[in-house]
């Protein structure tokens, strides 16, 4: 893509300023927050209003291949691609909903800022399920961040012409300022931010690109004409196959609440009224944002046939046929879906190191002062770390990528959920489906990465699921205290309140 | 000792219990129509407000119905529960 005229640059740099000073003012209002360092900075105090909620788990999954190579394929592929992309639309609900307010109210009960606080309380302090499960979320989100770094740096160069190293340089800083200031509260507030810019671009892209088309039925026509396969539920050459299909509804619809960077928000909420809020607006949301860029990117194949690189398409489209304004607030779409999911996954990283590693084993007697202080230095630090990875990739970084998705899926979903739900499982169980699925999640990928036709996530999360139910059983049931800990309730003070 | 299971959770496995049946519906809605209409000769195509008919009612219509039932769901089953277990929020305060 050529360089775009100065005012378009101009508005994205003008957008990074805006981010930034988001984190500067949150992190002004620490000053008269009570309670714990730690979990207002990790966890924002769990005061999250409905709307930031909902918006800071709709922006920390969408991440930048909803705006470039989703819409991309759709472009290739037609609506059977568009179909694929509305798997997502129970995401939310379903995240929110069957973790549900079980999972807050256990988050309150043992005081957990992160999902390994929980799964440490719930699993008796295991060490290895502790010490594991912190290697997978550094490991896997570092190399998650890292590579949405570079695509952010190569998107803002090729929006604005910087150079690449600049365009990273400028990148990375935003996002550490942000987020060494203001901590998880920025985070989630500018995460709305990010949220509805993508959302408003959306919109004002998907229905300019109908009356440019001269309305959705002549649209479809010309489809047609160009290929019917763009018109079916299989893709062009049945290319979109249904095992694989499938498949996303376990890899991006239900297995979603298995990432701990989303997860964890569904302990950060205010109270009930701001779940029930963030259910309605998260899926509203997805929903058209989902359907908004794919169906854009479909459309896209009549108004601006012969795009080559249709990653690209949504971008082309948009300074095509709108005003450069309005050009500018799409275009910063992707650059916000990137923003808003390293922010999250730099702030999780953090936590875990700081909260999971460093309160736990090194220095659990640690001052307020001192955490606070050694919180801000490692966001320092891990951002330096990733800036200089992302300029020249290791491939053991690229390499890890391949996995972080499904990995961190199969190393948290079944200790999350059967920890949370299922009295009678147990750390071995735990450990045992975390280590054979992640396992098995990097030997489908590369020796059999379409096991009958499906995703590996779907054997993946089979075998976890076996391997939690066998170990669990072959042991012995957890401690009663720690039964009593998560199922039970202080009659006096909880039985009062719900009469009252 | 006999466990006396918090009160709330009855409340909490209920509207997860509703969730997960959403998911079943919105699952079941969106193969009906994508692979009920849509396998066939694209010729064949009927089509409603200019979108194949599979198309619009799997996808167009599954968003519009499916973001309905949430806030129908959320309404009904959906109760406002306190979330802490100690004094200093009690009631969800300030909501």
């Amino acid at each position: 893509m050529t360089p775009q005229p100065l005012f378009i640059a101009a508005i994205l740099v003008l957008y990074l300023a805006v981010v930034t000073g988001t984190g500067v003012y949150v992190s002004r209002r620490y000053q008269d927050k009570q309670g714990s360092f730690i979990s207002q900075y990790f966890l924002g105090g769990r005061g999250l209003g409905g709307y930031v909620l909902a918006m800071t788990l709709v922006a920390t999954y969408t991440s930048a291949s909803s705006f470039l190579g989703g819409p991309g394929t759709a472009y290739q592929q037609g609506l059977g691609w568009v179909l694929l992309a509305m798997i997502q639309l129970p995401s939310m609900y379903v995240t929110l909903g069957v973790l549900g307010k079980r999972f807050a109210i256990v988050g309150r009960k043992i005081k957990a800022v992160t999902v390994v606080d929980f799964l440490r309380e719930r699993y008796e302090g295991n060490r290895a399920v502790t010490v594991l499960s912190a290697f997978f979320i550094v490991a896997f989100l570092m190399a998650a961040v890292v590579a949405q770094f570079i695509g952010g740096a190569r998107l803002f160069q090729s929006v604005t012409g910087l150079s690449y190293i600049g365009s990273l340089l400028l990148f990375t800083t935003v996002v550490m300022v942000y987020v060494t200031l203001g901590g998880f509260a920025a985070v989630a507030l500018n995460d709305a931010i990010n949220g509805t810019v993508m959302f408003v671009g959306t919109v004002i892209l998907l229905f300019t690109t109908v009356a440019a088309g001269g309305g959705v039925a002549n649209i479809v026509e010309q489809l047609h004409t160009i290929n019917p396969d763009l018109l079916t539920p299989t893709g062009v050459d049945h290319f979109i196959s249904l095992p694989w299909i499938s498949s996303f509804w376990v890899l991006v619809c239900i297995g979603i609440l298995g990432l701990p960077q989303n997860a964890v928000r569904a302990m950060a909420y205010k109270d009930s009224r701001a779940m029930h809020n963030a259910i309605i607006i998260g899926t509203v949301v997805i929903g058209m944002l989902m359907l908004g860029m794919h169906l854009t990117g479909v459309f896209a194949r009549v108004i601006l046939p012969g795009i080559k690189v249709t990653d690209m398409a949504i971008s082309l489209l948009a300074v095509e046929l709108l005003p450069p304004i309005l050009a500018a607030l799409v275009l910063a779409g992707p650059m916000a879906a990137i923003m808003s999911t390293v922010d999250s996954q730099l702030i999780y990283i953090a936590g875990t190191i700081i909260k999971d590693v460093y309160l736990n084993y090194v220095n659990p007697q640690a001052e307020d002062h001192t955490v606070s202080q050694l919180s801000r230095a490692c966001n320092v630090i891990l951002s330096v770390v990733i800036f200089t990875l992302a300029i020249r990739p290791p491939s053991v970084i690229v390499w890890i990528n391949l996995f972080a998705f499904g990995g961190l899926q199969a190393a948290f979903f079944w200790p999350l959920l059967l920890g949370l739900y299922w009295k009678r499982a147990n750390a071995t169980g735990a450990l045992v489906s975390q280590v054979a699925g992640v396992a098995a999640f990097m030997i489908f990928t590369v020796y059999l990465p379409r096991p009958l036709g499906l995703h590996p996530i779907v054997p993946t999360l089979l075998i976890s699921l076996i391997a939690f139910l066998v170990a669990t059983y072959a042991t012995e049931p957890p401690q009663s205290e720690t039964i009593e800990k998560f199922w039970g309730y202080r009659q006096e003070e909880t039985g009062a309140k719900l009469a009252g | 000792m006999q466990l006396k299971e918090d009160p709330r959770f009855d409340q909490c496995n209920r509207e997860a219990k509703v969730m997960v049946i959403l998911l079943i519906l919105n699952i079941v809605w969106w193969y009906l129509f994508a692979y009920g209409l849509g396998l066939r000769n694209p010729d064949e195509y009927t089509y409603v407000m200019g979108l194949p008919a599979w198309f619009f009612y799997s996808c167009i219509l599954g968003y519009v119905v499916f973001s309905a039932l949430t806030v129908i769901v959320v309404q009904v089953f959906f109760r406002d529960i306190p979330l802490d277990d100690d004094e200093s929020a009690a009631g969800g305060a300030g909501s």
